[in-house]
């Protein structure tokens, strides 16, 4: 099918099967690599984008379920040189280690303060459980939230 | 092209060998001059300075045999570096090996290197036949055993300390000054009248200079760098989606491919019937493969997808068919005919048993998948005349020597480019996915082919974490433990790694025992003997190898002892510590944790372990609470010892990844086998530790030991077997089997 979809504020149009998942489209037609390939099964959250404003995982979401929409991927969020306050939250705290699934895990955290600005350690599990880390980067990941939800309140 | 000569007369190669596994640490004396392995690489005007520095208009990099899998390798080389350099280490380039790694890698091994004995190593016993092995490896370019760290120490400080005294020469030289005048800071050399000059300008003129010799080392009380919090290099992209890993590997004209393998691992396919497959939009091409079929499409999901519609017929795989099986045939492994070593013999176990009852307990541990979370992909481009090869690896000499064998060109002719990798616990010493990835680029010469293996194909066809099982009979005394004879059998991980790259590693295999010969404690009668069983599953080295299970084995066998005596867990291991640094790594998180016993309060309990792996003792406290809707893992306390933290941010974050590894590994990870097929495919049923589950980590480093040692592995095998003395003294039950959600619930 044809399908038009905005990324990071750009249009593409692309004539691919219906059912193909966002993902690939992302990774290999688009070449936008931010969002990673982990599990193709909704396992594991690294490549998690935002469609349309809602976290989702990229490997689950369908492109004709995608047509149309408004999806902003890690690259969309900043840059290094302009880092997003989560972005700058993470990289002060030093989270990363292999780093493969930070990118998923940033924009998952970046719905979650969108939705609850000042999340307490409850909400931080419920909305980050599905992002698994292998490195075991939570300790790290948990403050670096607090401490953007601090930064994003105070402007 | 400016003239380069040999480095030095007398270059220390100092530090441990990687073996795949760490097998045997020691240090290496090159005690002959050896030619510069970059020299080959260098254009006109460029100067490498050793083996580890080149210096051209651009500035310095790095060049590092070392694979960079989320450890922060790369990070922390360039900071060893930086320190006596005297740049910012943000402005070192990281280049993972010149561009021919045979010349790096032949340079080494054509030295014919000696061995010394290490000053009180680990592995005192390196045996004539290993030691043949370790020649042989000794060439080889791997990352393993948390050697970057021990292996860099000192050799990248003086790297760094031999360039910064022949560019100071160079300046001063050029501008007709006395060397002592002048002085480095921040990647210039400052001349008498403050006139800065960037050491770039002086590439040329280094390049037709002897390196200064001998160059003493800063006191630790000058460096601005080593052990001071400082930014980690990768940091910036890796949270901005701008960090490339393999996966990320994008070619002009490439295609992408996904395999399917036997699931029954060993067994072949005996034909399939692509014609479905092939018809399907964007597909190039559906191939045979060693041990099943690739597909070949315009981007990777239609790839999977024609892998789908592929009708295989899979030959029988030669794994035994159910787990039960496999437990058996550990359990046969107990016999004389597959004892491997007894390396640790202390007092006289068989007097002592004969005079007492004698307390017997079995304890197991199952296969692990490594898992990564970016799974094993390759890209490879052959002809007939070259191959270059772009992969996240641990092993690139291997794979460099694998490519060219299947390709049947010469290994000068294989270029690899190692690259930053989304993980790996060892997965990526394995290299499978570079040889079918080039099996299927043969087929379409000079195009590059990205190969990307569906997660369940990384998952079900991993060489996995050994499995083992450990045998007690012990005895208690006037209250304290007495004598602890432990029997551990699993199959061989050197034997299987090294074996699929066609090296023999004669003598014992002392993974089989490692973390348990080696406990640091003077048990008046202590043993261990390691068994080596036969007809199990192949399996790799994962994340802290032998001691990963023999860790747990060890410490819930001195617990079950402990218990029995009516000993408190961690005052018994401080009575019986027979060193200092396993004191202190004991009485640091006695005191972390204001340990007053097992049992903090109702439905609390506590657990502790000490392990000493890769060189570093590690001692853990964990602390859970019984919820009643399962077992809350709420604090853990971590000291190792580990001579030198050389960055204390990337320290707790390896020791806290460490410990968070261990223990969701222990709760609810196992590779099970039906049919001979590994049943866990996907992380659902190879699950980990997840956000709501993580503990308080509280991590401590101590520097007090004369060694220094990496920390990648050693937090991860006291995780487990603490846990399990938490539960039991949450509970009451003693857990003597991983992984523990097979007997209790977990919140």
């Amino acid at each position: 099918m044809a399908i038009g979809i905005i990324v990071n504020g750009v249009t593409h149009e692309a004539e691919v099967e219906a059912d193909m998942p966002l993902l690939w489209l992302l990774r290999d037609s688009l070449g936008i690599h931010g969002p990673k390939y982990g599990c193709g099964a909704g396992l594991c959250g690294a490549c998690t984008v935002h469609l349309d404003g809602e976290a989702v995982r990229a490997c689950q979401v369908t492109v004709a379920e995608a047509d149309g929409g408004e999806v902003v991927t890690i690259e969309g969020l900043g840059t290094p040189a302009s880092p997003h306050p989560v972005q700058a939250a993470w990289i002060d705290h030093q989270v990363a280690q292999c780093g493969y699934c930070q990118s998923g895990q940033i924009m998952q955290a970046v719905w979650l303060l969108a939705n609850t600005p000042d999340p307490d350690d409850d909400a931080i599990d419920a909305a980050m459980g599905g992002n698994l880390c292998r490195c075991g980067t939570y300790t790290r990941i948990r403050a670096a939230i607090h401490d953007a939800a601090r930064r994003l309140r105070e402007g | 092209m400016g003239r380069t000569r040999t480095i030095t007369r007398r270059t220390l190669l100092i530090g441990s060998v990687a073996v795949a596994g760490g097998a045997v640490f020691g240090v290496w004396s090159v005690r002959r001059p050896h030619p510069n392995p970059l020299k080959p690489g260098l254009g006109p005007d460029e100067a490498a300075l050793t083996p580890y520095v080149r210096l051209d208009a651009a500035g310095v990099t790095l060049i590092t045999p070392r694979a960079d899998v989320g450890q922060g390798a790369w990070h922390v080389q360039a900071l060893l570096l930086a320190e006596e350099l005297d740049v910012d280490p943000g402005a070192v380039r990281v280049d993972p090996g010149p561009p021919a790694p045979a010349y790096w890698n032949t340079a080494l091994a054509a030295e014919g290197a000696e061995f010394t004995a290490p000053g009180g190593g680990v592995m005192q016993d390196a045996t004539e036949g290993a030691l043949g092995a370790m020649m042989k490896l000794m060439g080889m370019q791997i990352t393993g055993g948390s050697t970057t760290v021990p292996d860099g120490y000192v050799k990248l400080r003086a790297a760094g300390a031999s360039a910064r005294e022949t560019l100071k020469r160079a300046a001063a030289e050029r501008a007709g000054v006395d060397v002592a005048q002048v002085e480095t800071r921040a990647g210039h050399v400052v001349l008498p009248d403050g006139a800065r000059v960037p050491y770039a300008e002086l590439a040329a003129l280094v390049a037709g200079m002897e390196p200064v010799q001998d160059v003493p080392l800063r006191e630790p009380s000058q460096w601005r760098l080593i052990g001071k919090p400082g930014p980690r290099l990768d940091m910036v992209a890796k949270c901005t989606g701008t960090q490339g890993y393999g996966i990320d590997v994008d070619l002009p004209g490439m295609v992408h491919a996904a395999v399917r393998l036997n699931p029954a691992q060993g067994g072949g396919a005996d034909g399939f019937d692509a014609s479905v497959a092939e018809a399907m939009p964007g597909v190039r091409a559906v191939v045979p493969i060693t041990g099943g079929v690739a597909a070949v499409a315009d981007n990777t999901w239609r790839a999977f997808r024609a892998l789908d519609a592929v009708d295989v017929r899979w030959g029988r795989g030669p794994l035994p068919e159910r787990m039960d099986d496999h437990w058996a045939a550990l359990s046969a492994g107990f016999d004389g005919d597959n004892r491997d070593s007894r390396k640790r013999d202390d007092g006289d176990v068989e007097a002592a048993l004969a005079g007492g009852e004698v307390i017997e307990a079995e304890y197991r541990a199952p296969y692990l998948a490594h898992a990564p979370l970016e799974p094993l992909n390759a890209v490879v481009r052959v002809d007939d005349k070259a191959a270059e090869v772009w992969t996240g690896t641990q092993v690139p000499r291997f794979v460099q020597k694998n490519v060219a064998r299947i390709a049947g060109l010469p290994d000068k002719a294989v270029t690899v480019h190692a690259l930053m990798s989304g993980g790996s616990f060892g997965h990526r010493l394995e290299d499978d996915v570079v040889r079918h990835a080039t099996e299927i680029a043969l087929r379409m010469p000079g195009v590059p082919v990205k190969l990307t293996y569906p997660r369940e194909e990384d998952m079900r066809r991993d060489y996995p974490r050994q499995i083992a099982m450990a045998r007690l009979r012990g005895r208690v005394a006037g209250g304290h433990v007495d004598t602890l004879d432990l029997s551990i059998a699993m199959p061989s991980v050197m034997a299987s790694q090294m074996g699929r790259q066609g090296l023999p590693v004669p003598g014992p295999d002392s993974q089989i025992v490692a973390g348990a010969w080696n406990a640091p404690f003077a048990i008046p009668n202590h043993r261990v003997t390691g068994y080596r069983a036969q007809g199990l599953a192949p399996v790799s080295s994962w994340r802290s190898v032998g001691a990963s299970s023999n860790g747990f084995f060890w410490n819930a066998a001195f617990d079950d002892l402990a218990e029995a005596a009516g000993a408190d867990p961690l005052a018994e291991r401080l009575r019986l510590a027979a060193d200092r640094r396993a004191r202190a790594v004991l009485e640091a998180v006695a005191e972390m944790s204001d340990w007053q016993g097992a049992r903090p309060g109702p439905g609390r309990g506590r657990g502790v372990a000490l392990v000493e792996s890769f060189g570093v003792p590690c001692a853990e406290v964990v602390e859970v609470r019984d919820t009643g809707a399962g077992i809350a893992i709420e604090r853990v306390w971590v000291a190792a010892e580990v001579g030198r933290v050389i960055d204390p941010v990337n320290f707790e974050n390896q020791v806290q990844g460490g410990v968070i590894w261990g223990l969701g590994h222990a709760m609810n990870c196992e590779i099970t086998y039906e049919d001979g097929i590994a049943e866990p495919d996907n992380f659902h049923a190879h699950d980990g530790m997840r956000m709501w589950q993580m503990p308080v980590i509280e991590v401590r480093g101590l520097e007090t030991g004369d060694r220094v040692n990496g920390i990648g592995e050693p937090p991860v095998p006291p995780a487990a077997p603490a846990l399990a003395g938490a539960i039991f003294a949450a509970t009451g039950q003693r857990l003597r089997e991983m992984p523990f959600a097979r007997f209790v619930d977990f919140v």
